[in-house]
């Protein structure tokens, strides 16, 4: 998956001679935690977060404020330079530039100027469209050999009931490199069958599905 | 009181029929009927007929774009079908699907009428309670939602404040997504956890929006939940609730696929709970509605051996305040085993020995317990 698939394109911006006030403002009225700063081009020269710009304001606990630091110029303040990602680049490369940098946003940048940005909450938007639980189903975990092959055999199981599946998640085996566990996120309010064929095929169900029922 | 009462019945009602292998089957209608009235429970004068419901009626809360691919549906490409949910493993086609479905949402609105304009303080229609069904889409086994139709329909025509209580195993989405925004109608879910069951949402963080914020309430439970913590924490949640709303009507979904013989749902309950879940339903219609209640059915897919028990306590908790016990009438039993895949009960209750013994009971009451306290959250909190 692509940056540009899931970036958002209208982007807030700001010149790095506009005040500290006015970028508290855009924060609150839009409610977004970074604003890059751009020249007439639209080419980068800096990003402030709400961090930076909490750190700049007097505190709510100090009376008698002089509030005229935020008339200063946000250039006072922005980071520079900045990190940016390309509208081609993979979602998984940014989640690991996230979480090595231990930053939640970045400006997307083509042809040397702005076109999107990308932030933390994109992605765990795009956490929550592959996990496949934004649409109605059911969760079906099956504990396999780590062997080549095993994929398509559980899910030839599911393909013979003709019911979509909406993920397909491998996890790890707590830490047995032996084993996965194999996630099926299926569009069905009756998974029964599918459970019934998978046991009888000596498959291993995780929880719930591992307690042996009461009714059968 | 019981001439008070109107059980919806008429056999068109079982024209609902997906095809005879799906678990969907409204003979539960008939077993639930003949339990009752072979207990001497069930008057004939109790039973009244139902209307069907008009296009403008089922509008209140469905597209006429979607009311149109269902009556259309026959004659459509598979394609254009599974866009609206129909067509699929779950909601398969099957003939005069669109009569069939809006016959059940005027099941439901004559049980409405019959509270609201005929003078009864209750009524029941098992036929309904299809709580999947969206504006725009068909899931789970449902079309048309009459318990959101029937909801609206109360608000448009009289405007009273609706309590709805689901306690389906599965989360009532389509009810809770139709008044979502809305703070004159209050949604309270109980059921298993959507993590591994269908439909997946009804967590406890799902609120409500806009004005409805704090309107809907969500107790997801764990798999294996069990008798004891399941009446505990229903009961502690919709009292606090009904407290907090003070509803002039409740309408409830008796979905009864909680059950251990269940075979879609983990939460391994026994009869117990459908004593307690309308107990506690008669208990808050009498103390905020002036005993206004519409019963409604739902899920349940042992038909044999829990739904008619479980539905036919309902109407005898509405009628006795009490649930009948001891032995089931051998006149339903000697007529029913020869259908009966399975072998029927004998008596009311489950005996204990055949109640399973579930591991990691106590982590899962301490589980349960937290919910319900997160849940409460708003509640407690005195709004001005």
């Amino acid at each position: 998956m692509h940056v540009e698939d899931i970036m958002n394109r209208n982007v807030i911006t700001l010149g790095s001679t506009d005040t500290i006030a006015k970028a508290h403002q855009l924060l609150v009225d839009h409610k977004i935690r970074h604003i890059p700063i751009v020249d007439e081009d639209y080419y980068i020269v800096g990003i402030v977060s709400d961090r930076d710009i909490r750190d700049a304001s007097p505190s709510i606990f100090t009376t008698d404020t002089d509030k005229s630091v935020l008339d200063k110029q946000i250039s006072t303040i922005m980071s520079s330079p900045v990190l940016t990602a390309h509208p081609l680049d993979f979602v998984e490369e940014v989640a690991r530039i996230f979480y090595d940098r231990e930053i939640a946003c970045l400006p997307v940048v083509s042809n040397e100027k702005l076109v999107g940005v990308i932030t933390e909450k994109d992605l765990l938007y795009t956490l929550i469209q592959l996990t496949g639980t934004h649409v109605q189903g059911s969760h079906i975990e099956v504990k396999v050999p780590h062997k080549p092959g095993i994929l398509p055999e559980v899910a030839s199981v599911f393909g013979n009931h003709g019911v979509n599946i909406s993920s397909v998640l491998i996890y790890p085996y707590k830490n047995n490199p032996e084993y996965k566990i194999l996630v099926f996120r299926v569009q069905t309010m009756n998974p029964q069958p599918i459970i019934r064929d998978l046991r009888s095929s000596g498959y291993e169900l995780m929880w719930p599905n591992n307690i042996p029922e009461p009714r059968l | 009181m019981s001439q008070h009462m109107k059980f919806v019945f008429d056999q068109s009602l079982l024209n609902y029929h997906f095809h005879d292998n799906h678990p969907f089957n409204q003979i539960r209608l008939i077993l639930t009927k003949e339990l009752l009235e072979a207990s001497n429970q069930l008057l004939p004068e109790q039973i009244i007929t139902p209307r069907s419901a008009t296009d403008e009626e089922i509008a209140l809360i469905h597209d006429p774009m979607y009311i149109h691919a269902v009556k259309s549906a026959e004659q459509s490409p598979i394609e254009r079908l599974t866009r609206f949910g129909l067509g699929t493993e779950d909601t398969p086609l099957f003939p005069n699907m669109h009569e069939a479905s809006s016959q059940i949402v005027g099941a439901t609105l004559t049980a409405v009428d019959a509270v609201l304009k005929n003078g009864a303080t209750q009524a029941v229609n098992f036929a309904g309670g299809l709580h999947h069904g969206f504006k725009n889409r068909a899931s789970g086994f449902c079309i048309y939602n009459d318990a959101a139709i029937a909801i609206k329909y109360i608000r448009e025509f009289f405007g009273l404040k609706v309590l709805y209580v689901d306690t389906d195993a599965h989360h009532g989405d389509g009810v809770q997504e139709a008044f979502y925004d809305d703070p004159n109608v209050c949604t309270f879910s109980i059921h298993e956890t959507g993590r591994y069951l269908f439909p997946g949402t009804g967590n406890v963080n799902e609120r409500g929006i806009k004005e409805g914020h704090g309107y809907s309430f969500n107790l997801p439970i764990d798999a294996f939940t069990q008798d004891e913590s399941f009446i505990s924490i229903y009961e502690t949640a919709l009292r606090e609730i009904a407290e907090f709303f003070q509803p002039d009507i409740i309408v409830t979904q008796n979905g009864a696929d909680s059950h251990f013989f269940d075979p879609l749902t983990h939460l391994c309950g026994s009869m117990a709970i459908y004593e307690k879940i309308p107990e506690t339903a008669l208990e808050i219609s009498k103390r905020y509605c002036h005993g206004r209640w519409i019963a409604l059915g739902g899920g349940g897919y042992d038909i044999w051996r829990v739904v008619p028990r479980a539905w036919a306590q309902v109407w005898n908790i509405m009628k006795d305040e009490k649930p009948q016990n001891g032995v089931l009438p051998n006149e339903w039993i000697n007529k029913w085993q020869k259908d009966a895949p399975t072998t029927l009960p004998l008596t009311w209750h489950d005996s204990e020995e055949i109640i399973p013994a579930i591991p990691r009971k106590i982590e899962i009451e301490e589980k349960n317990q937290y919910t319900l306290k997160s849940l409460l959250k708003y509640t407690q909190v005195k709004r001005s």
